[in-house]
């Protein structure tokens, strides 16, 4: 499988997270659309680290070249899996505060 | 075709689509129930990638912690469905405009790059992706991140009760 197929993916998920964090004004929802940013980067780690460990097993048979990527990759859902517990608190905060989850009311930080 | 490639685009057709009803549902519990969907697609391609760890984790970090989350949340905060203000038309026109755009510039990029023409990826052989070979790198060589990563957790379970418990 060339490895453009991936790339092509991984952009088309993460240009469809941008998308989102910039029409969207639900507060719930940008933060999905950025854990699906979130993940099309992962998606994207896991197929290079696939694509140089072939090329390393070429060359080597017992090579564990890209597990690193994997490893990385695990590492970045368990900054995720923190940061969701943290930002929907203060979403939940934030709704107790203005009784909005709208984003536009955030502009008080402004003055 | 072989059916690697039929699961390939049938799982891709599948994410992107469910990426787009998300961002079209107006009514968040259901862009959280696709987003789901998404994250089942994505650990259905770590699985064809024969990153077997990574695919049940997703599943479980993400499609059962994580998820879940977003959605005690929604149904604590009682969001309305018609409570959410649009958008101006325009706005929204121009946030569909900027996306498109950056998918253009990433993909005419893609194209240019010299490094990754004609290489192809290993699909279902390699072993770097099992658990025994991921266990022994995490628990040698990236020991000491995985402990600070447990303080990181620690730390933000008690942001999170501190931030939510005034």
């Amino acid at each position: 499988m060339p490895i453009q197929y991936y790339i092509y993916l991984c952009l088309a998920l993460f240009s469809i997270g941008v998308t989102g964090v910039l029409t969207r004004r639900n507060a719930i929802v940008v933060f999905m659309c950025i854990e699906l940013m979130l993940n099309a980067v992962n998606l994207l780690l896991v197929a290079f680290s696939k694509m140089f460990h072939g090329y390393a097993l070429i060359e080597n048979a017992t090579s564990t070249t890209g597990i690193d990527a994997q490893i990385f990759v695990f590492f970045i859902m368990v900054v995720a899996a923190a940061e969701v517990s943290v930002g929907l608190a203060i979403i939940v905060m934030m709704y107790r505060n203005t009784h909005s989850v709208d984003i536009n009311f955030l502009n008080r930080l402004k003055n | 075709m072989s059916i690697i490639q039929i699961l390939f685009f049938a799982l891709s057709a599948f994410a992107i689509g469910s990426a787009i009803m998300v961002l079209v549902s107006k009514n968040p519990i259901h862009s959280v129930l696709w987003l789901i969907l998404v994250f089942f697609a994505i650990s259905g391609h770590y699985i064809l990638l024969n990153a077997q760890f990574l695919a049940i984790v997703n599943i479980i970090v993400y499609a059962g912690a994580i998820m879940v989350l977003f959605l005690f949340v929604i149904m604590l905060i009682n969001v309305k469905k018609d409570s959410e203000p649009q958008k101006q038309f325009l706005v929204k026109l121009l946030g569909v405009v900027a996306g498109g755009s950056f998918l253009t510039l990433l993909v005419a990029l893609v194209k240019q790059t010299g490094q990754i023409q004609g290489r192809t990826l290993l699909m279902k052989d390699g072993v770097i992706g099992l658990i025994h070979p991921l266990g022994k790198a995490l628990f040698n060589e990236y020991v000491v991140p995985f402990e600070i990563s447990s303080v990181l957790f620690l730390s933000a379970m008690v942001g999170a009760v501190i931030i939510g418990k005034k």
